[in-house]
């Protein structure tokens, strides 16, 4: 090999090395891009009366009253559908079934469910949920819908979890006569809380932000009463910004802007929340 | 004595209630492919399966109807081939360098920062092709339509340009240092390393998260309902509108359809269609991924 070769290589190398550093910094170029446009156009909708409005077909008098507090039931009732089975559904895989035939099959059903577009869990819900069970178009079917899809999220996390607590602990446990329920209730799942929290968290991030299977069951209505009950009419945030992104006023396009940017709030919020955790969890167990 | 037998009845009737829901994934998926399949055989009985499969016009909406998937599937296609197109190279790149040459600070700023990407909203992402991406493609594409497959599929290479990245990381980070040791100590450079080395033999897992990428493009909803136009065309010219199947059961779900005709029916067999696109590609992934647990140096 000659110098001249070597030399080549070596600027190839260097080469390289800045065009990754260019595609990763273009990645967060085009974040902050995009939250800077977000918020230039959309911050002076942001007041009070946004706030506090219900929907009008004048944009300057429109408000998301209506579809943040439907975002919040959703979050909910999501959350008490979906934690608990989902819980359970790692506990059983995780700590009973682990090698039997059975519990892999449900892994690689699992699996596949995690990989299935979200608007087929609609396609499915607005026909088990809105017209079998008879649930309408109601907050009720539209939290098991968004629990469907976030179950493949909530339980392979709290796999995790459960598989990070070591065995000796399990161990300690049994020695002390504790049966396998106990175990897992008193020594096993305080120690994975940190990190089942972290999942159950970002889950439910994505459940809120989730648009295309709600718009299937039918949620896409001009709704002007506030949702006080599960069985109510209900919209949420990113159906609200679809609804206004799809008319042509401009000042539709300015409502969707400032309600975009409490999606996002709402959005960052929680990561930021789960990433605390995370953290914080990880740095104050130390097996 | 007593106490025991209560207890054991105990532990049998939770790990009963534990089992059950881990069924409920069983249930949700039987009852997906109930759905699909009952609402679509009602359809194939009214629609031939041929012209289904090879008719080149989507119409089921107008007064002349047609059937054909083959618009919805390009539009599909479409999108999703420009979102590969950006994902994979740039998220690639991303992953090779934040493994191999960033210092650690740098990667430990940068890592986090691209996951929140991932964890932005579709419709917002939809609102930026259509509001932002699309007037700025305009200046130097004069003819580019005001809805199009080029700025929704970019975008939506934006938004799975983490998940290529991470899983690719994830696939370069379980390599054992000791290979890279030795292609260094003869005397290969880092880029040398990387494409004759590592890449190799990451290429399943970097081949799982290509294949994650493409399913994930298929379903993709907002960002092309909201940017693409909502035109089945029959078309490989991403400067025109289009329509995706999933941005056709969007658009289903939002008229006046009435339950039970035949333009209900349609979006269960578009549904059959999509989901059957993302059920192959899913399983292939999957079967890979446990293979290369398997052989895992």
């Amino acid at each position: 090999m000659n110098a001249g070769n070597l030399q080549l290589n070596r600027w190839k190398d260097i080469i390289f090395k800045w065009y990754g550093l260019l595609c990763t910094l273009a990645g967060v170029l085009i974040l902050i891009v995009f939250l800077y446009t977000i918020i230039i156009d959309g911050w002076d909708r942001l007041n009070w009366q946004f706030f506090t409005s219900l929907p009008s077909r004048r944009p300057s008098s429109a408000g998301i009253l209506v579809p943040l507090l439907g975002t919040l039931w959703i979050m909910v009732l999501t959350t008490i559908i979906a934690v608990p089975i989902g819980v359970a559904a790692a506990i059983y895989l995780e700590e009973y079934g682990q090698k039997s035939r059975f519990a892999s099959f449900i892994e690689v059903n699992i699996a596949n469910l995690a990989g299935v577009p979200s608007i087929i869990y609609g396609l499915l819900a607005l026909e088990i949920f809105v017209r079998i069970m008879g649930l309408g178009r109601s907050l009720l079917s539209g939290a098991l819908t968004l629990s469907l899809l976030i179950l493949p999220i909530v339980i392979v996390s709290t796999r995790e979890a459960l598989k990070s607590v070591p065995k000796t602990i399990r161990e300690a446990s049994f020695a002390l006569g504790a049966t396998k329920w106990q175990t897992i209730w008193n020594a096993v799942l305080p120690s994975a809380a940190g990190g089942i929290l972290t999942g159950v968290i970002l889950a439910i991030s994505r459940a809120i932000g989730e648009t295309a299977p709600l718009v299937v069951i039918g949620a896409m209505l001009y709704i002007t009463t506030i949702p006080t009950h599960p069985l109510d009419d209900f919209s949420v945030l990113p159906i609200q910004i679809y609804n206004w992104l799809s008319r042509p006023q401009k000042g539709f396009i300015e409502n969707a802007t400032a309600a975009i940017i409490v999606l996002l709030a709402i959005t960052f919020l929680l990561n930021g929340i789960a990433i605390y955790l995370r953290n914080k969890w990880q740095s104050k167990v130390k097996w | 004595m007593l106490t025991t037998k209560k207890s054991n009845w105990k532990e049998f009737i939770i790990e009963k209630i534990l089992q059950f829901s881990a069924l409920i994934s069983i249930f949700t998926t039987l009852g997906i492919l109930y759905v699909l399949i009952s609402e679509s055989i009602d359809f194939f009985k009214e629609v031939p399966l041929s012209e289904f499969l090879f008719d080149t016009q989507w119409t089921p909406l107008f007064s002349e109807k047609h059937f054909g998937i083959l618009p919805l599937l390009s539009g599909t296609l479409l999108t999703s081939f420009i979102a590969i197109l950006v994902a994979v190279p740039v998220g690639l790149s991303i992953a090779i360098f934040l493994n191999e040459y960033a210092p650690k600070s740098l990667r430990k700023i940068l890592k986090p920062v691209l996951e929140v990407l991932a964890a932005i909203p579709t419709v917002v992402y939809g609102y930026f092709a259509l509001m932002v991406v699309t007037p700025f493609l305009q200046t130097f594409i004069p003819n580019l339509s005001g809805f199009n497959a080029l700025s929704p599929g970019i975008v939506m290479g934006i938004m799975i340009l983490p998940m290529v990245a991470s899983l690719s990381e994830d696939a370069l980070y379980a390599i054992p240092y000791s290979l890279r040791e030795a292609s260094y100590g003869m005397g290969a450079t880092k880029l040398q390393t990387v494409f004759r080395v590592l890449i190799p033999s990451a290429s399943s897992g970097i081949i799982v998260s290509i294949i994650l990428a493409i399913s994930r493009a298929f379903g993709e909803t907002m960002i092309v309902a909201i940017a693409a136009g909502q035109q089945p065309n029959f078309t490989f010219d991403p400067t025109v509108p289009i329509e995706t199947i999933t941005t056709y059961i969007v658009q289903v779900s939002l008229g006046d359809v009435v339950q039970g005709s035949i333009e209900y029916k349609t979006i269960y067999a578009a549904g059959i269609a999509l989901f059957v696109l993302t059920f192959i590609l899913n399983n292939i992934s999957y079967f890979i991924r446990k293979k290369y647990q398997k052989y895992q140096l």
